[in-house]
């Protein structure tokens, strides 16, 4: 018996979406392997793990609350990696957006709120885009990476984040802690659903959502960032501008990401502290890709990566396990996902011995 | 000797199936020792196909392939070259950087370099006359004479069949005058060959024998040299060639094409820099480019069409508008439409849907809303416009570029561009790798823009075609272009004389002095 990992002729759509739903299975499945070798019941931690966090209203609401930030970054990086524009720095993205609408809370306090709220997310989506303005320049003018600029570019923004709560922007009255004043009533998104902390934030994320499938399928101009990424030859032809896809794809991303961060100090946070994102900028990464780059797939990818998120926080609580847990999820995620991807392409043969197959009939790909 | 020869290959009932087509339909062959088999067909037709399965790469679906006389699966080109079959494809695979005895001791199964490989390059190549110097980069080499490393790379397995696909497509003539030297010394030697093209001519000057194939099917076993080019072709096409409608340019149209000292080095350190380029294309006329590829025509017709806008504005004018420093987009915002040699991420994008394709060059055309959103029925009623005006065989306008066979996309491609009413048209090499059923409608298509008083350019390797529908030509060799000729006062011959430079001024300009090749 011989296994053969074989060509597809043709690219296996089916498997392009079935890739992330057979990830997800093996991640859980992976997850009772896991959960029994550290001595828990499996099936009470399974049901630990994703089943009661999403078991109450206020569960439901936690869940679309850290699903929106996840929506917000991973939508804008979709619309760059489909270009081949690869911003790995939407946490820092996300930080500076949440500094400068968070600075505008704190520095327009008596502002009415109908006034303030919409002014702080334009602060934080223009801090995101010159954040990402940044290496979109570096990469046009010197053709320098930006996998790699945009990832520097995050320890630089949580270092000035770190500094300005610790520093300049230190409540006076919060005894020496590292963090900033709580905002007022008039700096907080209003709430969605009563009892719960969900808040407009979320319906914010949806419309961006939706933006962003009308203009990856129906605008010119987000077709030609697809033909960017697929065909860069093709697009020179068409006369698409290489820097301009590249200017797209980071200030896009930059300013999703940004909006994300006043999401978050303007939402469940309420001020500003040294540590704003659960690291929602990176994961978002992961949610891209799981979700297909697809504005669709990506908020059901959200949803999902929300999940491990509050199943994480579930199994430090009811399973006593380590913080380690939501990040160990996570890489099991992308690690499964990017395995399945291989059947996208590729399809394993099996063989009793080599040669005997002959010609035998190959299946069709889809 | 024995009294009655086995064949040295036999094909019987070959089928195989492709989820859109059946490539091969219950395909017989039979290849003698010392026999040069022609397998003839359209793009599309299922030659390669069938030779991939020879050799291999491809699995059948039925049918049963017997070598000397035993029947063998060959479930791998390294099984095909132990049992004694060489192939040199069409698009080659060589590694610019490295020698000529690397690229080979790269490809040999037990690979085995140096001195002792150097000779036995030296002892093959001049064997059959394919001069070759194993210490050569291959950068430095010409088209054919990588082709010929690929060869000699066959050679040193000693094949009993060597399969050649499409191995004129590249070469000058005088190139394919040596090639069929080498093949005819092979076949005397026993080495059977099978030579797949759609190139009539060629056939019938080299082969012994030939199977037609049409459509997946064998619709004919013959020897070429004793059926007419007419017969072969009606085999081939199923009805009979079409030939160009060539009427006296009457009207005299507003495009126009200039170029006014166009020098450019080249991007690529292997390109070809450009120098003192000068050319006027009219409305209402084809000019030609005739020369061998990889002497500059690829970067003059990038300059041209913008896909590398030059520092001089006025380098190149498009319809009186300087257009040198503007990309292609406006360009052809200017009227410039431009069908580009390469098909395949070039002049579309394979994975994407021919309405899709039709978005990428022709937004232009009211597809769009001043908003910028695609407006979905008029890109369909474009794409379909496009199909039925230039009998695009495909399953509609959904259908992916890259399920199209190469004639059907290319058609598609021109299509796109001639529908958007262009007044200068660049055309590259766009009968390149093309059946002859549409390289006729092609050529068509170009005469019907000239006609109508478009300014066209057409840059091609094949002298025929050129002869067939320009009114002007100019060749191009070591990036510069030679003088412009009316085809009536040329022939072959002086164009020939042309490729080899015979224009060039002696002393070196000091524009190429600056960059020396390595």
């Amino acid at each position: 018996m011989m296994v053969a990992l074989e060509a597809r002729p043709e690219p296996s759509r089916l498997m392009a979406w079935a890739s992330p739903l057979l990830a997800a299975a093996a991640t859980v499945v992976a997850g009772f392997v896991l959960f029994s070798l550290l001595g828990k019941n499996p099936v009470d931690a399974f049901v630990v793990f994703f089943i009661e966090p999403v078991a109450t209203r206020y569960g439901v609401g936690e869940l679309l609350l850290k699903a929106s930030p996840l929506m917000l970054c991973a939508l804008g990086l979709a619309i760059g990696y489909r270009a081949n524009v690869w911003n790995i720095g939407a946490e820092g993205q996300l930080t500076i957006g949440a500094i400068c609408g968070g600075g505008l809370a704190l520095w327009l306090p008596q502002l009415n709120g109908a006034l303030l709220l919409p002014l702080m997310i334009a602060a934080g989506a223009a801090g995101g885009i010159a954040w990402a303005a940044i290496p979109a320049w570096l990469r046009t003018r010197f053709n320098a990476n930006e996998i790699l600029t945009s990832l520097m570019l995050v320890y630089i923004a949580l270092l000035a984040l770190s500094y300005l709560v610790q520093g300049p922007w230190r409540d006076p009255e919060g005894f020496n802690f590292p963090q900033s004043s709580l905002f007022g009533d008039n700096a907080l998104l209003p709430l969605l659903l009563p009892g719960t902390r969900l808040n407009v934030g979320f319906l914010l994320a949806v419309a961006v959502i939706a933006a962003g499938w009308l203009f990856t399928a129906r605008t010119l101009a987000g077709f030609r960032m697809r033909v960017a990424g697929l065909a860069p030859r093709a697009a020179r032809y068409a006369g698409i501008s290489a820097e301009r896809t590249v200017w797209i794809g980071m200030l896009v991303g930059g300013a999703t990401a940004g909006i994300a961060g006043v999401g978050e100090v303007a939402g469940p946070i309420g001020q500003l502290l040294p540590s704003i994102s659960p690291g929602y900028g990176f994961a978002a990464i992961i949610v891209a890709f799981v979700g297909r780059l697809h504005p669709l797939g990506i908020a059901l990818a959200s949803l999902l990566m929300s999940l491990l998120y509050l199943g994480g926080e579930a199994a430090q609580i009811g399973l006593e396990l380590p913080s380690a847990i939501t990040r160990l999820f996570q890489g099991m995620l992308l690690f499964f996902l990017l395995a399945a991807d291989v059947s996208i392409g590729y399809r394993l043969r099996f063989r009793r011995s080599p040669g005997a197959a002959g010609a035998a009939a190959e299946s069709p790909a889809r | 000797m024995e009294a009655a020869p086995v064949p040295r290959l036999t094909l019987s009932g070959i089928t195989k199936r492709f989820p859109a087509v059946v490539a091969n339909d219950g395909i017989d062959l039979t290849v003698m020792p010392g026999e040069i088999h022609a397998v003839l067909g359209e793009n599309g037709a299922g030659k390669s196909t069938l030779v991939k399965i020879v050799y291999g790469i491809v699995r059948p679906d039925a049918g049963t392939i017997c070598w000397n006389g035993e029947a063998v699966v060959i479930d791998s080109p390294a099984k095909a070259r132990a049992l004694g079959i060489g192939m040199v494809f069409q698009q080659f695979s060589l590694f610019e950087t490295l020698t000529v005895a690397e690229n080979i001791a790269l490809a040999l199964d037990k690979s085995r370099g140096g001195r002792e490989l150097d000779a036995r390059i030296r002892e093959t190549s001049a064997r059959y006359g394919l001069a070759l110097d194993p210490r050569r980069h291959v950068h430095t080499l010409s088209v054919g004479e990588r082709q010929r490393v690929e060869i000699v790379r066959c050679l040193l397995q000693t094949p009993d069949l060597l399969i050649m696909d499409e191995p004129t497509s590249v070469l000058a003539p005088a190139a394919i005058d040596k090639l069929f030297g080498t093949l005819r010394r092979l076949a005397a030697e026993g080495c059977s060959i099978l030579y797949i093209s759609h190139k009539l001519d060629e056939i019938r000057a080299l082969c012994d024998s030939a199977t037609v194939l049409r459509a997946g099917r064998v619709t004919g076993d013959c020897d070429p040299r004793r059926q007419s080019s007419a017969y072969l072709a009606r085999l081939m096409i199923g009805h009979d060639l079409p030939h160009p409608q060539h009427r006296a340019a009457t009207a005299r149209g507003d495009g126009l094409l200039e170029v006014r000292n166009l020098s450019l080095a080249a991007e690529d350190p292997f390109g070809t820099d450009l120098s003192d380029i000068d050319l006027r294309v009219g409305g209402g006329e084809i000019v030609g480019i005739a020369g061998i590829s990889g002497n500059g025509q690829q970067e003059l017709v990038a300059a041209l069409a913008g896909e590398r806008p030059v520092d001089a504005a006025d380098a190149i004018v498009v319809n009186g508008i300087p257009a040198g420093r503007l990309d292609a987009a406006a360009r052809r915002a200017l009227g410039l439409c431009y069908v580009p040699e390469e098909r395949d991420g070039h002049g579309a994008v394979p994975e994407m849907s021919l309405e899709e394709n039709v978005l990428l060059t022709a937004y232009g055309q009211q597809l769009v809303t001043r908003q910028g959103l695609i407006r979905q029925r008029a890109v369909r009623a474009f794409a379909q416009a496009t199909i039925s005006r230039f009998d695009v065989r495909t399953a509609g306008p959904q259908a992916a570029a890259r399920s199209l066979s190469g004639g059907n996309l290319q058609k598609f491609i021109v299509g796109r561009e001639v529908l958007q009413g262009p007044r200068v048209m660049i055309a590259a090499q766009p009968t390149w790798g093309v059946d002859i059923g549409a390289s006729a409608e092609i050529r068509q298509a170009l005469i019907d823009l000239r006609d109508a008083g478009v300014a066209v350019l057409l840059v091609s390797e094949e002298l025929d075609e050129l002869f067939e529908v320009c009114d002007k030509v100019a060749v191009m060799t070591q990036g510069r272009l030679s003088p412009v000729k009316a085809i009536r006062d040329t022939n072959a011959e002086e164009l020939g004389l042309l490729m080899g430079g015979s224009f060039v001024a002696p002393e070196v300009p000091s524009s190429r002095a600056v960059r020396e090749r390595p």
